[in-house]
């Protein structure tokens, strides 16, 4: 396989991983657990109450 | 287990201050070297304080010891807190905390005596080399031990970019030292010629992408969120963007040899690899700025969440810089003058200065069992401080950069230099006291955040925190 070839096939490759990923991101079935994920950051304020939301 | 553990928090709380301690030490010398570049006579023919000996003690006093006591320590705690579980090996913890400190300590006796394998960021002689390398295993060993220990599903994704910070860094640092020591202070590295220069700025340029920008990242996806009260914006493009970033980081590194012995297609892979990180970059800036989409009010009346917002606004900018710069052409032009130094400023200052500032003033609060930092309005006098102060050091630092550059180029119809070399450097002492106030400004304004963290900590105690049971 010459080099030119082999290059080609990297690229589409990773073009193809690229969009698997997005894909996967995306998947709607995914959100319920990426929300958990995402309030890990800010659960703890939540639980105490002391968050800095609570002001008028 | 005990149904009442404590988080580890000493080694977060020993970070926290010496960060501070440290961002004065390393920004002071800045602002003498700053001073030597208007006024030579300042290094007062010592060779100890030498511009040549105490530039590479600024850049590793603002890396590594400020950037790196701020990464780590912070690390320590969000890792913790988005794991549900105290440290792995508390420990060994410690140890890094006084491995890396001792090993700050060494930097700064023997930079200035001129031990120094001269590699950019690298210049630390081998048994210093070796002991970072000691230590840093053994932060890796507690940050992963921790996230192996973990009491949640999920890893957040801001340890997912400590991690990948912590990793790539480990790799960097012992392969680009690898030497043959001669004596206790030599060493030569195994590398050679293009080689050598190669590895070289594939470390360089990896402690850019993955020490300033990945590590920093982590902390702006748990600060940004907490002090805003609010989830991050999108956690799917968190993750597209995280490995979007870290793939992409790696090959860029050529840039900064372009026009040099390196090979030319090894030059235009690094320059392409610099274009897309646009992308990924901006992700990150995105997430974390719309993190406060629907809270906008709250930049009115909370310094440290301008303090960060103003960050991401940085860190936006030198992304959008550093491509551009690694286009061949505009790198013909920028290479070799200030305009290089102004870049690496408006991220070091900008970014990781003002995201480490804004993040310590969210966490030493909770360290000491305070509602809020001591003083919200001298928060406020430092944000405006070191926004001008950037502001100024950047500015300059572009006009005299593209002056250099024109200067440098300028040819006479018979093919002869239309500037000496010494012309472009006197047209640029306005443009270097410019860069002095500016630094000088950045500068007071951590001695401003200095006095504020004392007045937080003094008299208070060192809380307990409590590691949430597993619902």
């Amino acid at each position: 396989m010459d080099l030119v070839t082999f290059r080609s096939i990297v690229l589409v490759v990773l073009f193809i991983a690229f969009c698997v990923m997005v894909v996967w991101a995306w998947s709607p079935k995914r959100k319920k657990s990426f929300d958990e994920a995402a309030h890990l950051a800010v659960e703890d304020d939540l639980l105490n109450n002391n968050s800095k939301e609570v002001q008028p | 287990m005990s149904d009442r553990e404590i988080y580890d928090d000493k080694v977060v709380r020993q970070f926290a201050v010496v960060t501070v301690i440290w961002g004065i030490v390393g920004m002071l010398v800045g602002v003498i070297i700053a001073a030597q570049l208007l006024f030579p006579v300042l290094n007062f023919d010592i060779p100890w304080l030498t511009f040549s000996r105490l530039r590479p003690l600024h850049t590793n006093a603002v890396i590594f010891a400020f950037g790196g006591s701020g990464l780590i320590g912070t690390s320590y705690y969000v890792v913790q807190r988005t794991c549900h579980t105290k440290l792995f090996l508390p420990k060994l913890a410690g140890f890094t905390f006084w491995g890396w400190t001792l090993i700050i300590v060494a930097a700064a006796i023997t930079l200035p005596l001129g031990i120094t394998q001269s590699k950019e960021y690298a210049e630390l002689e081998w048994p210093i080399d070796i002991a970072i390398a000691v230590v840093w295993i053994s932060y890796a060993v507690v940050f992963f031990g921790t996230i192996a220990k973990r009491k949640v599903k999920h890893i957040y994704v801001a340890n997912w970019f400590y991690g990948a910070f912590i990793l790539t860094i480990a790799v960097l640092h012992i392969f680009n030292n690898l030497s043959i020591p001669v004596t206790w202070t030599k060493s030569y590295p195994i590398y050679s010629g293009a080689v050598d220069a190669m590895v070289q700025w594939w470390y360089g340029h990896n402690a850019v992408g993955f020490f300033l920008t990945a590590g920093f990242l982590g902390m702006m996806y748990y600060f940004v969120p907490k002090r805003a009260g609010r989830p991050v914006y999108s956690y799917r493009l968190s993750i597209v963007h995280f490995w979007a970033l870290i793939s992409t980081y790696m090959w860029a590194g050529p840039h900064h040899l372009h026009y040099t012995s390196l090979p030319d297609w090894v030059q235009s892979v690094g320059m392409v690899f610099s274009l897309i990180l646009l992308a990924p970059s901006w992700g990150g800036m995105i997430n974390g700025m719309m993190t406060l989409s629907g809270a906008w009010h709250k930049l009115r009346t909370d310094p440290v969440l301008k303090m960060m917002i103003v960050a991401l606004s940085f860190y936006g900018m030198s992304t959008f810089e550093g491509p551009m710069m690694a286009i061949k052409t505009v790198n013909a032009l920028s290479h070799y003058t200030d305009w290089t130094i102004g870049h690496v400023h408006s991220g070091a200052l900008g970014w990781v200065a003002m995201m480490t500032m804004g993040s310590l003033y969210v966490l030493i609060p909770r360290l000491y069992g305070k509602e809020d930092m001591y003083s919200i309005k001298l928060i406020d006098v430092h944000f405006w401080i070191s926004t001008i102060g950037v502001v100024l050091y950047i500015a300059s630092m572009w006009i005299a950069g593209v002056m250099q550059g024109l200067m440098w180029r300028a040819f006479n119809d018979d093919g002869t230099l239309t500037y000496t070399f010494i012309e472009s450097l006197s047209a640029t002492y306005p443009y270097y006291a410019i860069r002095l106030l500016g630094g000088t400004m950045f500068l007071v304004g951590m001695f401003v955040m200095a006095y504020n963290v004392y007045k937080t900590i003094k008299g208070s105690q060192a809380v307990s925190v409590v590691v949430p049971e597993p619902a």
